[in-house]
């Protein structure tokens, strides 16, 4: 393998869980729903899945835990703020406050425990090409479940009917509520997404990232995950690039502060953070596109009226 | 509602009556960095403090806080541990150093003991472990197993003590191989699994072949273990994250010193405004059982740990030159503590530049 290839797979490893919660986020904010509390579902998937795989002996069956344990969590969020309208950002902290706490006290019998790596793709002679092999061939499965959302989602938003709906709701849910559509209910749907995609996100810190549970692993994950969702301007596509220039800047840094060329490195650990802003601000500058995809409905609570 | 303020008041009753019942012991509270599961440095304080409650859990009771971020929180968590009666606090990370010093000083019949510090007061001690000289054996170590000559050192942020153990690793290489090279990647963080994980696989990528750290996660040695090459534990016994990759680990061990403490606080000795300073061979640092490297150099590692516990060897011991070509120790001249709690520059040898 050589060090280019290396690289990349690497970038890729960094990038992916911020796609996926990103991706989540994204489809629930189109709904019109702001729930900050990514990082605790996050958290809640890395341990549930890591203990689920532990118990099991199955990575499979902790991915599978971790989706089902997100989705489950987010109904949490999904049932204040959704049936009894409490204000989203206060509900959203803190589902991540409860998220963090819980996760700790579920993982306390698992810290230091050799974790189980999810395996990744071989296929041989493929998997075995240069250059390209590994990365497009041999990957881990939670890598191309992220790639594969991407184009599922895009294509759910944009060239479905239901995909539509949702978006229609997000801008305006008064209108579309007097259209008798029912906008708790694709809420609803579209937060358990969220918490699903979340709890992935989590397990690919804990099953392949870096396989093994620690307290608060995600470290601030979910929140740059909800900041890539507002600088991509809700636009899928957007949030996949946000992400992997996020992975290859932190990366990158990396490398240069490796190569001892002697530039701060306190400059250098903020260079993702800057250019990811930077370029994401740079592609979303049309203020007409941009506010015609920001959901005008973001965080307001919605009561019928009837 | 006057129900519910009747049940309000009840549980407050009963809240308060139970430190009462227990007046007769004494409360010793900890303020931690991380989770105290972290597999590293805060657990490494938590093992101890369940020492105090094993040995002098008649007579004390142990509290602490985790997650305690670095900053303001850490003054208002500290404060309130030294109004709630706290007779002795332990607060456990560098950061928390001018915190606690404020805090010690509103409140003078509350004794304050800060790990890794500089900054005293009359109710105020530092405590403080000599990493460094674990750092010297496994630099030592690095030098005689690795075989592309360079190791991976993942740092966190450049305060003395990191500092410290950078250049006690390079001294300790540089013993074995004068031309030993050293690659440093500052995290900016103590605890972030994925981005050790990544320093990781950066530095295995531009060739290093022995990984240590300054950081918290055991994902650094995971990733060796992946990638097949050698590396240290931190602060605890990394083994099950590296039953291949770890060759030994420094290990923390502050149980014994907590119960010292503790116990000259009980019988009225206890005293502030002193900087402690134990080293391996008071065993407020163990080295951890030494493994996967060939005997020859296992015998050498237990050889030099035993100098160094009977005093023949000092890390920093002349003739050492800075990075910038400036002589800072002559020859048979060791290093102050004083020098050595404020280092802030690199010996000659290290591969990178230090972070102001």
């Amino acid at each position: 393998m050589g060090i280019a290839e290396s690289i990349l797979l690497t970038i890729a490893t960094a990038a992916t869980p911020l796609l996926i919660a990103a991706l989540g986020e994204l489809v629930v904010e189109r709904s019109g729903v702001l729930n900050l509390g990514v990082e605790g579902m996050m958290v809640m998937g890395a341990v549930c899945g890591f203990v689920a795989a532990a118990l099991t002996g199955s990575p499979w069956l902790g991915v599978l835990a971790a989706i089902v344990v997100g989705a489950l969590f987010s109904l949490l969020f999904g049932f204040l703020t959704l049936s009894v309208a409490t204000n989203q950002v206060a509900t959203g902290l803190s589902l991540t406050l409860l998220g963090l706490g819980l996760s700790g006290m579920i993982g306390e019998g698992f810290v230091g425990q050799a974790g189980q790596k999810l395996p990744s793709l071989y296929i041989p002679g493929l998997s075995d090409l240069p250059l390209v092999g590994r990365l497009v061939f041999g990957q881990d499965p939670i890598f191309y479940m992220s790639i594969a959302l991407t184009v599922g989602i895009m294509w759910f938003l944009f060239r479905t009917r239901a995909g539509l709906t949702l978006r229609s709701i997000g801008d305006n849910h008064a209108s579309a509520h007097a259209l008798g559509i029912p906008v708790i209910a694709y809420r609803y749907l579209a937060v358990m997404f969220g918490g699903a995609c979340a709890g992935l996100a989590g397990a690919h810190l804990s099953l392949v990232y870096t396989p093994q549970w620690v307290e608060n692993m995600t470290a601030g994950r979910g929140w740059i995950a909800l900041a890539l969702v507002v600088f991509a301007s809700w636009r899928p596509l957007r949030v996949l690039a946000g992400a992997y220039l996020f992975g290859a800047v932190t990366i990158g840094q990396i490398h240069v502060q490796a190569l001892g060329y002697g530039i701060p490195s306190q400059l250098l650990s903020s260079l993702p953070y800057l250019a990811t802003i930077v370029v994401l601000v740079l592609i979303s500058r049309n203020r007409r596109l941009t506010m015609m995809n920001t959901p005008a409905s973001l965080g307001r609570a919605f009561v019928p009226d009837r | 509602m006057k129900k519910i303020v009747f049940a309000l008041a009840a549980v407050l009753a009963a809240g308060v009556s139970v430190p009462a019942m227990a007046q007769d012991k004494i409360k010793a509270c900890f303020v931690y960095i991380g989770p105290k599961t972290d597999g590293g440095w805060t657990q490494a304080h938590d093992v101890g403090r369940q020492m105090v409650d094993k040995e002098l859990g008649e007579k004390v009771e142990t509290q602490f806080v985790e997650n305690v971020p670095e900053g303001p929180d850490a003054e208002r968590v500290i404060e309130r541990f030294a109004r709630s009666g706290c007779a002795i606090v332990f607060t456990t990370s560098f950061g928390y150093m001018d915190q606690t010093l404020a805090v010690a000083q509103k409140f003078p019949d509350v004794k304050f003991e800060h790990a890794t510090g500089y900054k005293t007061a009359p109710n105020l001690t530092t405590y403080n472990s000599r990493f460094y000289e674990g750092r010297y054996i496994i630099g030592q170590i690095a030098a005689k197993v690795s075989k592309t000559g360079v190791a991976g050192y993942i740092a966190s942020f450049p305060i003395p003590e990191v500092v410290q153990g950078i250049n006690a690793f390079t001294l300790g290489a540089q013993t074995v191989n004068p031309d030993f090279k050293l690659k440093v990647v500052w995290v900016n963080t103590w605890h972030d699994a994925g981005k050790e994980a990544d320093a990781a696989k950066a530095l295995i990528d531009q060739g290093v072949d022995i990984l240590t750290q300054h950081t918290d996660s055991a994902a650094p040695m995971q990733i060796a273990e992946e990638r097949g090459i050698k590396a240290f534990g931190q602060a605890f016994d990394q083994i099950q994250a590296g039953p291949k990759a770890q060759m030994t680990a420094i290990i923390d061990t502050w149980g014994p010193y907590y119960v010292k403490r503790i116990k000259m606080v009980l019988d009225g000795t206890w005293k502030g405004g002193e900087s402690s300073w134990d080293g391996l061979k008071d065993g407020i640092l163990t080295m951890a059982p030494y493994t996967n490297m060939p005997d020859d150099v296992k015998k050498a590692a237990e050889e030099t740990e035993a100098q160094i516990k009977s005093g023949e060897l000092k890390p920093f011991t002349g003739p050492i030159t800075k990075q910038d070509g400036t002589e800072w120790l002559k020859a048979g001249e060791t290093a102050d503590d004083k020098t050595l709690l404020g280092l802030n520059f690199y010996v000659k040898g290290v591969d990178d530049k230090l972070p102001q």
